[in-house]
């Protein structure tokens, strides 16, 4: 068995959080999961029973050899077919902002899940904002490095405005993490407006409204 | 290749210079779709490996249309490599260290199993158009009275391509209890219309052939070689891909500097399908043929489901690994992805890769490594539920 320290210091730290916030043994749904490396973290550590769907076949092919089950699919199109209830969390890494309907994506995770983890990149950060403010061009950061008419991120938000459309369709926000530019959690326990211009990137946990 | 020679599984089996062979449905006849019970039948198979003490590591390879049970022996007739010897070996994708493997030549095929050619008892000839119209389920229960014959209940893994592809689905919806993981390849859960259409000009061509002499060409000592050459030669390029064939052929003149201005074999690419074809006809029965194509269009998953492929799979524990290839127009990925989206329905296990290739449907016979190692990752990932099948690292 391989020591569990290592494999924490081998997957990034925003995988690291979303891990921690799973239960052992759960079912999980991870959509845009890439080449599995949280699946196969989730699978090995805690026992999760996992599935993956990733846009690029490159990823799936990547995910199945490594004996995981990924299908090749689209958050925007593949989440129908799936049942109400099937899964215990469904993981949505930034990928959200990549979506072609956000809202929609949104409710199905937390009808195929009881509990959803969504992470995406702060538009709202004080850097994105400088950076529009002085040079009156779209940021271009190390998170967004891409230009505006190549870029996949097609429906950027910001932390408040995440906060607002949870609370439009119904969905509780259970726990929030703010990360710094550095992948560390910053020590803000609001959402508020000081959230919203530092963390770099979110991490949620949320739920159905009860 | 490393042959299982003996196992006590094989008692009453006959080992044939070419093959094994087994008399099914002694005691119970299988009965067809159709509504004809057929038995005793015969069935002949080939296997790979040892069977482990457990029975847990058997898997059963389906083979498509024009193949048979000859996955990793020289063929008989034409003495080529086994179809998938490139998959089956010691430490291959199909590695016969752990696993043992089960190929059976289909009901109604032409290489021992009982098909139109070989002699109905009842009338001591050959059976001919008097044979009973099979379907890929009658194939797979067939393919099941084998396995109880050797004692193995459940299959770690049935695995096919292209008709191989369909007879897997069946087998997943039939027996799911028996099938712990199911790889169906450049497949599809019903045959298309335009695939229907294809095989239609097929069983014409072999039909037009006067040699063909309404079925009763074995009795008259002949072959319909023309008809069942054309048949081959249309079928053929639809395994291929558009761009595979002009890799390969392009516009290149055969042995010649110039056209002819008449109807000899000008280009390569004619020279090519006559070669394919004329060279079919040596090892494939033309009835079969029209046996076989027929089974295909006959096979739709949703028939017995009112229509909704997803109830096929409700409640199955199998895991599934669906591949397709880019450029497969004859069982394009659409049809595999139809499969995924039933299976993700019911939330069954699935993984669901497309190759990229230029290769057409035949990919799945060929050279492609990316399609080798995500076998290779899927069946390891199935494995692991298996401690008696895991792979021995450096001990």
């Amino acid at each position: 068995m391989k020591d569990s320290r290592n494999a924490r210091s081998a997957i990034r730290i925003d995988l690291m959080l979303i891990a921690d916030m799973i239960s052992p043994g759960a079912r999980v749904l991870d959509i845009g999961c890439g080449e599995g490396i949280l699946l196969e973290y989730l699978g090995q550590f805690k026992q999760v029973d996992g599935r993956g769907i990733e846009l690029s076949m490159a990823g799936v092919r990547e995910a199945v050899r490594r004996g995981l089950s990924v299908i090749q699919g689209n958050a925007d199109t593949d989440l129908k077919d799936y049942p109400s209830d099937s899964f215990d969390y469904v993981v949505l890494s930034q990928t959200l902002q990549a979506t072609r309907s956000p809202r929609v994506v949104l409710e199905n995770l937390l009808r195929i899940g009881k509990y959803a983890i969504v992470s995406f990149p702060n538009f709202g950060y004080w850097r994105n904002r400088l950076h529009l403010l002085l040079k009156g061009r779209m940021p271009l950061t190390d998170s967004l490095p891409y230009q505006w008419w190549d870029t996949p991120n097609i429906h950027f938000c910001t932390v408040r405005d995440f906060v607002s459309l949870c609370g439009e369709v119904g969905i509780t926000i259970e726990q929030a993490l703010a990360l710094d530019r550095r992948g560390r959690v910053q020590k803000l326990t609001t959402l508020g407006m000081l959230t919203n211009t530092l963390a770099y990137q979110a991490v949620y946990r949320l739920r159905r409204d009860r | 290749m490393q042959r299982s020679h003996h196992s006590p599984l094989v008692w009453g089996s006959e080992h044939k210079p070419d093959g094994w062979t087994v008399e099914l449905g002694h005691e119970q006849p299988l009965l067809l779709d159709c509504g004809t019970a057929i038995g005793p039948f015969t069935i002949a198979y080939q296997t790979y490996g040892q069977l482990n003490a457990s029975r847990s590591n058997a898997i059963l390879i389906c083979h498509a249309l024009t193949g048979d049970q000859f996955v990793a022996d020289p063929h008989p007739i034409t003495g080529k490599d086994g179809w998938w010897s490139m998959l089956i070996g010691p430490g291959r994708v199909l590695d016969t260290d752990r696993f043992f493997l089960v190929c059976s030549n289909v009901l109604g095929g032409c290489m021992g199993s009982t098909g139109p050619k070989e002699i109905n008892p009842a009338t001591d000839t050959p059976w001919a158009l008097s044979f009973p119209v099979i379907t890929i389920a009658d194939m797979v229960r067939a393919q099941a009275m084998l396995l109880d014959y050797l004692g193995i209940w459940r299959l770690f893994c049935v695995i096919g391509g292209s008709m191989g592809a369909m007879q897997v689905l069946q087998w997943a919806t039939s027996y799911p209890e028996r099938v712990f993981a199911a790889v169906p390849i450049a497949g599809s859960y019903r045959h298309s219309a335009q695939n229907i259409a294809f095989h239609e000009v097929g069983r014409r061509a072999i039909m037009a052939d006067p040699d063909w002499c309404s079925g009763h060409y074995l009795r008259q000592g002949k072959v319909p070689h023309r008809g069942l050459a054309v048949a081959r030669m249309a079928a053929h390029i639809t395994y291929l891909s558009e761009a595979a064939l002009h890799r390969r052929f392009g516009r290149t003149l055969h042995n010649r500097s110039q056209v002819t201005y008449g109807f000899d074999a000008d280009f390569q690419v004619e020279s090519y399908l006559r070669y394919q074809g004329s060279t079919f006809v040596d090892r494939f029965d033309a009835n079969s043929y029209l046996y076989i194509t027929r089974a295909m269009d006959y096979f739709d998953l949703t028939v017995e489901q009112g229509g909704v492929l997803a109830n096929a799979f409700r409640g199955t524990k199998t895991r599934f690994c669906v591949v397709s290839f880019t450029s497969d127009w004859l069982f394009p990925t659409s049809e595999s992805r139809a499969i995924v989206h039933a299976l993700n329905a019911v939330a069954a296990n699935v993984s669901f890769v497309e190759i990229e290739t230029d290769k057409g449907h035949d990919a799945f016979l060929l050279d492609e490594p990316e399609f080798h190692t995500t076998l290779v990752g899927f069946l390891e990932g199935a494995a692991a539920e298996h401690r008696d099948l895991l792979r021995c690292r450096g001990l």
